[in-house]
């Protein structure tokens, strides 16, 4: 059995909250790049400058991207032969937590749902684990910000509706959704499981990269059609009109119950944070 | 598109000139207020007790910065999502403020209180928020300090780049979505 020391976990995770909150993801600036060459209006072009120029001054300041540092989401895969010594995992999470967000004067965004009192420590982290073969501890960390969160949606759909109606859905949503999530955003969507697992999944959809091609070629294509629909709603950059109104669309589909067909939409913003470390 | 530089307090001559698709550069004072401190401001209006900063001519700016890190005067600093706050615009408009500054759409209230009261709807780029703060050189806590990011500053800002996404004109900047060719 292989172990893993307890601090570090805790210095993974805090190094990650503070990386995630300010370095834009490479593939990220790529897309920004290349958006930007193929867009034609002043005010698409000017908002991709402004990202851009965002992004070098987070790099060059360590200021935050975002003021909205996000609620720390984990999607965490625990091998059967690797055991955390010194301390509970999901404890350690938390205190990672802590000392990034502390440390890296990123801003705390957890609160009371009904008092709205903040923790004031950035925990609870939301953490979701996994137990899978191989003696590695793998760490993800997305900072899900607020504004993005609020336009996401879960509904059970009936099966005979399929993919027309997982299309229409999705499509009415981001259009609904319009300029609120910061677009031009990227789509995680989880199709099947039950009710929580749809979320669960569109969610960790998000953790790819945005220039990686599905391994199912068939759900890869699927990928693509929702994005150019998407992008023909031209929403564009922060809403104000163009043709990047999302980076990518990324599906995750497992088997549902043969009654149901359970969809999540789960929007990210632009800067679309994400870190991963394996132990 | 015309560009503007204005200085707040903002005035109904200011308002009544910008249209949808304007750039303005404000400099002055803003202050920053979002859910909470809106629903803590709407208890002292209630109250008949006086807010902690004048209302003619202000601009509100719907955002809850991070942390200031050392040699900085505030963290990075961009706007919140302005629909949540749309309950309690039309009164503010009322009372005598000018601009709320934010991301993203406003509801039909908010619209005609703006046109009733010569009021503006700013938007900031969403997310870029270490580049906003640049325009930020002062912040200051006046009220409700326990709500931490969502307290209200007195910000001084200069040259702070907005777009003019509601004019009081009825005027709006963001596209209707092409669901037609959507689909």
């Amino acid at each position: 059995m292989r172990e893993i020391q307890a601090a570090d976990v805790v210095e993974a995770v805090a190094q990650m909250c503070m990386k995630g909150n300010t370095e834009l993801p490479q593939d990220v600036r790529r897309k920004f790049e290349q958006a930007m060459a193929e867009e034609t209006s002043p005010a698409a072009k000017e908002v991709l400058r402004q990202l851009l120029e965002n992004a070098d001054l987070s790099l060059e300041t360590k200021l935050p991207l975002c003021q909205d540092c996000g609620l720390a989401v984990f999607y965490v895969e625990v091998g059967d032969d690797c055991k955390v010594v010194g301390g509970n995992l999901r404890e350690l999470i938390n205190e990672g937590v802590r000392k990034g967000y502390a440390d890296g004067y990123l801003r705390k965004s957890a609160c009371d749902p009904l008092t709205r009192a903040n923790t004031g420590d950035g925990t609870p982290a939301i953490i979701h684990f996994d137990m899978v073969p191989g003696d590695r501890l793998k760490i993800a960390y997305m900072a899900k910000g607020g504004g993005a969160e609020n336009m996401s949606r879960v509904t059970m759909l009936a099966p005979a509706q399929g993919w027309e109606g997982i299309k229409k859905f999705v499509v009415n949503r981001v259009a609904e959704a319009g300029p609120n999530p910061c677009p031009p955003t990227v789509i995680g969507i989880g199709v099947g499981g039950t009710f929580e697992h749809a979320a669960k999944i569109a969610k960790k959809s998000l953790l790819r990269t945005l220039d990686d091609t599905h391994p199912d070629p068939k759900i890869a294509a699927l990928e693509k059609e929702l994005e150019e629909a998407l992008n023909g709603l031209g929403i564009g950059p922060m809403g104000l009109g163009g043709k990047t109104t999302v980076l990518g669309v990324k599906i995750t589909m497992e088997p549902c119950h043969l009654a149901s067909l359970p969809l999540a939409v789960n929007v990210q913003c632009h800067s679309q944070r994400h870190e991963e470390v394996v132990l | 598109m015309a560009e503007y530089k204005l200085t707040t307090p903002l005035t109904d001559e200011d308002i009544e000139q910008l249209k949808a698709g304007d750039v303005v550069f404000l400099s002055g004072t803003i202050h920053s207020a979002r859910d909470a401190a809106h629903k803590k401001l709407f208890d002292l209006l209630d109250a008949g007790k006086e807010l902690p900063f004048e209302l003619e001519g202000s601009a509100i700016y719907y955002v809850g910065p991070s942390p200031a890190p050392p040699g900085r005067p505030i963290g990075s600093a961009g706007p919140t999502t302005s629909y949540r706050m749309d309950t309690y615009a039309p009164r503010l408009h009322a009372l005598g403020m000018k601009a709320s500054i934010g991301k993203g759409k406003r509801s039909d209230e908010v619209k005609a209180a703006m046109k009733e009261h010569k009021g503006v709807y700013f938007g900031a780029t969403g997310g870029a928020g270490a580049l906003l703060s640049n325009s930020i050189v002062e912040s200051t806590v006046i009220a409700f300090e326990e709500l931490g990011p969502e307290a209200i500053r007195a910000m001084k800002v200069k040259d702070f780049p907005l777009l003019v996404i509601n004019d009081c004109h009825g005027g709006e900047l963001y596209v209707k979505p092409k669901l037609d060719t959507a689909e």
